[in-house]
């Protein structure tokens, strides 16, 4: 009998087999995900009997049930929602008071803003050089246009209003919150006591009390110390008012940033015979800034949100122009309506800003994380 | 109003007293070419957006015939909305030239914060609304009832008056701002809900089912609603008082914005009409106004009659009658003093 020879190993390798069905595809996704242990399945059932419970009635209220034509809210004779009114004020939502035939110029700005932003924001966009100086003309062209003068029919400020305020008194809020931020950052950590204590009381201040304050101060008692014939523009002291705010936490944020990096960074900057701005704009400043981005997105969201406060001064964001406009006896107690519609707007700004910081964060990710 | 905003009026009233007292508001406004003038940020009847995105409404309408006493031209008007809190510091602090927005004339509003009241362009009062179902007629039946009430305001401290004085015991629910009380007692979070009768006959027409409510008989306040200018400057405070007795004695008198022009080209065997339309006499001079300035009051927006009949009348949505608001010589009080 010939002795077969042992083995401990297999000759040739086995053919792949596909993976358990427990761990792939849609049961294994469910699995990893939603039904990992006892406690995670009972937290997805109850989920999904909540989502039961609310979807269906939201679909039939939005979609199923709704009114969407009519000319006062007794044409809204179903049980659902009644948009009639929102199709009617459409223009009043986006463009507020703006003069009716001039809102050209306003999404004509909008549309303009997408060249301007975009060698901004992302890589690999053709003709980045010179569309950037596109972008830093785009603040004087956006005003020109949406203002008036040379050959322009002029909108007064106080026209502004709904969604495109919120914009502008937002975008004008990030822009110049950010240098200002930065700035007042590095003053506080700076080694002249002027600066430092300048700045310091800058940010404690503004940060002690509420925007609402702000703008309330702004508008009633400051043309109370202002000689008579002065008069501020409401929209410019909005955003001054604003911009101030958010700067103040902007410099927190970014202290933060700076505080993290570590001090060999600062050493070997200057080692390297770098003067105070080169050190800090090539070597700190970069590193600082990257890891403040969710704080600093996070600045920018809540300063959006907070342009729905100028109703305390009498301008009409989009909020303020939907409460103005659920007044008027023909639409009478629409506000759920409104409010809804109107979170919608805020939610797909302020959801682009947290993605695009996502988006920020993966690109400029230098570290090799697991 | 709290302590702080008091302050922060009173702050800005003295500082303004000295160039107050000697101001013209009258020239100021007419060198602005433009009358300021306060208006709610959206109260239904009262202020509120029409569908081109204009301000219209019954306090509007008296922004406009205001504009039309100064400059001949209702449309000459920038209107800067307030809230509540923010109405009296902007009227103070000369951010208005008058403020039209359903404002209760009250003694410390006109004594203590330096105002003058005008006249009382609405006569309106707190009442209760509350569910058929309840099986209760009338307000004082209400005992151990929950309310839904908006804070901050004299409605408040009108209801625990009102509840102290009867004896009863009651349940506020507080809530921020009017609509979310009328939201919320939709919603059944509160028996019965409280406002000015205006406001909840307003509401009443919202319900899915409006006969299933019933407004109380009780009304439990006075709200005489007006406009108001700074004190200090009577010349001012003249024409804005004259241009609302315009539009009540306008009623009294049958003039209309469709028979107007018509009464004002010759003076007829109406010397009261006459005195008003400036075709006798010299009203207008004695304001420091044109002769024909209660001719351009009228021409705005109508007479008192036209303005309620248009914003707040039995054939808008709101439907409400005119009760108080009628002329004394139709039963209510609304008596403007005599043009001569």
């Amino acid at each position: 009998m010939t002795a077969q020879p042992f083995h401990r190993s297999q000759a040739e390798m086995l053919p792949e087999r596909a993976a358990p069905v427990t761990t792939v595809g849609i049961v294994g996704w469910l699995r990893a995900n939603l039904f990992s242990s006892w406690i995670n399945a009972a937290f997805t059932l109850i989920a999904f009997y909540l989502l039961w419970l609310m979807v269906p009635a939201l679909i039939d209220w939005a979609f199923v049930n709704a009114d969407t034509a009519g000319d006062n809210r007794f044409a809204c004779t179903s049980s659902g929602a009644c948009w009639a009114w929102v199709d009617q004020r459409i223009d009043q939502f986006l463009y507020g008071f703006y003069t009716a035939d001039q809102t050209w110029r306003v999404d004509l700005a909008v549309v303009l803003l997408i060249p301007a932003l975009a060698p901004l924001l992302f890589e690999g966009v053709p003709f980045a050089r010179q569309l950037r100086w596109f972008s830093l003309a785009y603040p004087v062209v956006a005003t020109f246009l949406l203002v008036g003068g040379i050959g322009l029919e002029g909108v007064p400020t106080d026209k502004f209003g709904g969604f495109m305020l919120n914009l502008t008194v937002g975008l004008a809020g990030i822009v110049l919150s950010l240098p200002v931020g930065i700035l007042l950052a590095l003053g506080r950590r700076s080694r002249l006591p002027v600066i430092r204590v300048l700045c310091i009381c800058f940010i404690e201040t503004v940060r002690g009390v509420p925007l609402i304050t702000l703008l309330f101060v702004s508008n009633i008692i400051l043309p109370i110390f202002l000689p008579p014939d002065v008069t501020l523009d409401s929209l410019i002291r909005v955003i001054v008012m604003v911009t101030a705010f958010a700067s103040a936490y902007m410099a927190e944020v970014i202290r933060g940033g700076l505080q993290a990096i570590p001090r060999g960074q600062y050493e070997a900057a200057q080692a390297l015979g770098l003067r105070y701005w080169q050190m800090m704009g090539l070597i700190v400043l970069p590193q600082a800034l990257k890891i403040s981005i969710p704080g600093i997105v996070n600045t920018f969201i809540g300063l959006f949100k907070d342009t729905t406060l100028v109703i305390i001064i009498g301008l009409f964001d989009i909020l303020g122009i939907g409460n103005a406009m659920v007044s008027n006896p023909d639409w009478l107690g629409l506000s759920t309506e409104a409010y809804v519609f109107i979170a919608l707007f805020f939610f797909v700004a302020c959801f682009s800003m947290s993605r695009y910081s996502i988006h920020l964060e993966k690109r400029l990710d230098t570290e090799r994380r697991e | 109003m709290n302590s702080f905003l008091k302050t922060a009026v009173a702050g800005a009233a003295a500082l303004l007293v000295a160039g107050a007292a000697h101001a013209a508001t009258l020239d100021d406004i007419k060198k602005a070419g433009v009358l300021k003038c306060g208006i709610n940020t959206g109260l239904p009847g009262f202020a509120y957006t029409d569908d081109k995105g204009k301000w219209t409404g019954f306090d509007v309408a008296y922004c406009r015939a205001l504009a039309a006493a100064v400059f001949g031209d209702p449309d000459k008007v920038k209107y800067v909305n307030l809230t509540g809190k923010n109405r009296f510091p902007a009227l103070a602090a000369g951010e208005i030239d008058v403020l039209s927005r359903n404002t209760t004339w009250t003694f410390s509003r006109d004594v203590d914060l330096g105002f003058t009241f005008i006249g009382v362009s609405y006569y309106d009062g707190q009442g209760f609304i509350g569910r058929k179902a309840l099986g209760v007629k009338s307000a004082k039946e209400l005992d151990g009832a929950s309310v839904c009430i908006q804070t901050g305001t004299t409605t408040e401290l009108n209801l625990a008056d009102f509840f102290r004085v009867n004896k009863i015991k009651y349940e506020p629910v507080p809530i921020e701002t009017n609509e979310e009380a009328r939201k919320a007692y939709v919603a059944e979070r509160c028996d019965v809900y409280t406002t000015d009768a205006s406001g909840l006959a307003a509401t009443k027409t919202t319900f899915k089912d409006p006969d299933a409510h019933m407004v109380f008989p009780e009304i439990i306040s006075k709200e005489p609603l007006g406009p108001l200018v700074r004190q200090g400057d009577d010349q001012w405070a003249d024409i804005a008082r004259w241009t609302l007795n315009v539009l009540i004695n306008a009623e009294e008198y049958g003039v209309t914005s469709a028979n107007v022009d018509k009464l004002a080209a010759k003076a007829i065997d109406n010397p009261e009409i006459n005195r008003m339309l400036g075709t006798e006499g010299s009203l207008g001079a004695m304001l420091g106004l044109r002769k024909t300035w209660a001719v351009d009051v009228l021409k705005a927006e109508g007479n008192y009659a036209e303005i309620y009949e248009r914003y707040l009348g039995t054939k808008t949505p709101l439907g409400l009658a005119r009760g108080l608001n009628a002329l004394y010589t139709n039963g209510g009080i609304l008596y403007a003093p005599p043009m001569r």
